[in-house]
């Protein structure tokens, strides 16, 4: 048996029984899971945690499901890597990312959310699940619901990059390839969701697919040493991984899992599609919605659905935001690769070059304690680079011409 | 001819399990508050003191009412209103 209580409105309060179902009937605002916290305090320990597979199913506690997990079985405890050689270059003390680029199956973050989405559906009898997707929830659905024998539909912004459409392809779900950009594609899946009785992981089922967030910043405690960190440099598209990465550092508090907790939560965005830095940099609450325009697609969310608590979380945490150009992030993909071995997909280079720029501002302080969630994998987003590396030498096949080359090289 | 207004699944208990009403032509605030007339409730599930709630999205054929005049964004006969509660997606 789980944990859950119930689901909750985060505006007005108001409770209601678990279904799927995502939004407060009275005030409109998103339903979150609410937890028997008193109960999870008896059992859950340190020492139970670190006994278990290390999967993300390891906190699972803290996550809405009832019997067992059924989806993603193998997904997450991705490497927290301290990123020496990249610190150093920054002139930081000690830095870290946590590197989703490998998580299972289909490297990226998404697969914690499609873990715990796809187990509830099962536990509430659906046979269909479906996402609007900016791309890498389009793979993870189509994986983890191949895997699961649900029937897939998969709707997708047509503009999306050709590598990214193909890796989900080849699970063969129902891909929907919509002309028009993400905010469109989420119109159209809502007024589908009215009228179909399908599990959307990221409308019906969202209370419970954002919770998978939470994974990665137990994840980074526990990895830490069973401590929070200084600063943690979040990206942002809805918003939802930066308020799901703090509530899980505030639950490992309540529980007593940590003692302390002083993180400060930080914004990063791509100038192209910045709603939720904007209102940070000019202080108000009301996020403005833009049409994206960047190459960082899996964030281009003009209209964020949590941009209003990201904020709150990032002024209540004395945090801030950057947003970052796309030659800087082409240059930061670049740099990771160079430093740490890690190839990042685009998210991942508006992720450092947004901390390089909080670094330069002083909003982040060289000697803290530094997480970049690093959220997908360089091959899923190759095309963003093309042009952009360093070139082959092309030789024939002799001595002779590979001594010349390396002549070349060396001079 | 009329607005037509598409009512999400949330909000179609007001309309009698109605997926799409009928609504007057003017801005979206008084097209909201007439339709709160046929249909009570409505017109404070969607919005505040004359402002749409922040979690209510409001699309004039297709377009974000906020990129327009928000709620003051006029509507005519013809036009296709959708409400849509705020998704996630992305990270």
């Amino acid at each position: 048996m789980g944990y859950v209580k119930g689901l909750k409105c985060r505006e007005c309060g108001r409770e209601y029984p678990v279904d799927p179902i995502y939004v407060c009937e009275f005030c409109f605002g998103p339903l979150e899971v609410l937890y028997d916290i008193e109960s999870i305090k008896k059992v859950m320990t340190r020492e139970l945690i670190e006994s278990r597979k290390q999967n993300l199913w390891r906190y699972k506690e803290l996550l809405p499901i009832d019997n067992d997990p059924t989806s993603g079985l193998h997904s997450g405890f991705t490497p927290l890597v301290r990123a020496d050689k990249l610190g150093k270059h920054l002139g930081m003390k000690e830095l870290y990312i946590k590197d989703d680029t490998v998580t299972h199956p289909t490297l990226s973050f998404k697969d914690r959310v499609v873990a715990i989405a796809l187990s509830k559906a099962k536990e509430f009898g659906f046979d269909t699940v479906a996402c609007a997707s900016t791309g890498n929830l389009a793979h993870s659905v189509s994986a983890h619901g191949a895997a699961g024998g649900f029937k897939r539909f998969i709707f997708i912004p047509a503009s999306l990059e050709r590598s990214k459409i193909i890796a989900s392809l080849a699970y063969e779900p129902n891909l929907i390839a919509v002309d028009g950009n993400y905010d469109d594609v989420n119109r159209l899946c809502s007024e589908v969701a009215n009228k179909y009785n399908w599990a959307f992981v990221n409308i019906n089922i969202r209370p419970f697919y954002a919770e998978g967030s939470k994974t990665q910043g137990y994840e980074i405690v526990e990895q830490l040493g069973w401590k929070a960190p200084d600063a943690v440099v979040v990206p942002c598209a809805s918003g939802s991984l930066l308020t799901k990465i703090w509530k899980s550092f505030k639950e490992m508090k309540e529980i007593g899992l940590i003692d302390n907790l002083n993180t400060r939560v930080f914004s990063a965005q791509a100038t192209g599609c910045s709603p939720i830095v904007k209102a940070i940099k000019n202080n108000v609450d009301v996020i403005k919605p833009v049409k994206p325009d960047t190459i960082a697609k899996s964030l281009a969310i003009g209209n964020p659905a949590d941009g209003y608590y990201a904020t709150r979380v990032i002024k209540d945490t004395g945090g801030f935001g950057a947003d970052v150009s796309d030659e800087e992030i082409i240059s930061a993909i670049k740099l990771m690769a160079r430093t740490e071995g890690i190839f990042a997909e685009t998210a991942g280079g508006v992720t450092l070059a947004s901390a390089m720029k909080l670094l330069e501002t002083g909003h982040i302080d060289r000697d803290a304690v530094t997480v970049l969630c690093i959220t997908g994998n360089g091959l899923k987003t190759k095309e963003a680079i093309v042009g952009h590396t360093v070139e082959p030498y092309h030789i024939d096949p002799n001595m002779k011409s590979f001594e010349e080359t390396l002549k070349k090289i060396r001079a | 001819m009329a607005v037509k207004v598409k009512i999400p699944v949330p909000l179609q208990r007001l309309t009698q399990g109605k997926e799409e009403v009928e609504g007057d032509a003017g801005t979206i605030i008084s097209l909201i508050n007439n339709l709160d007339q046929k249909y009570p409730g409505l017109g404070e599930r969607v919005s505040e003191g004359g402002k749409l709630r922040r979690f209510v999205n409001i699309y004039v054929n297709e377009e974000d009412v906020r990129f327009m005049k928000n709620e003051e964004t006029e509507v005519k006969d013809g036009d296709e209103v959708s409400i849509v509660p705020a998704i996630a997606g992305g990270c």
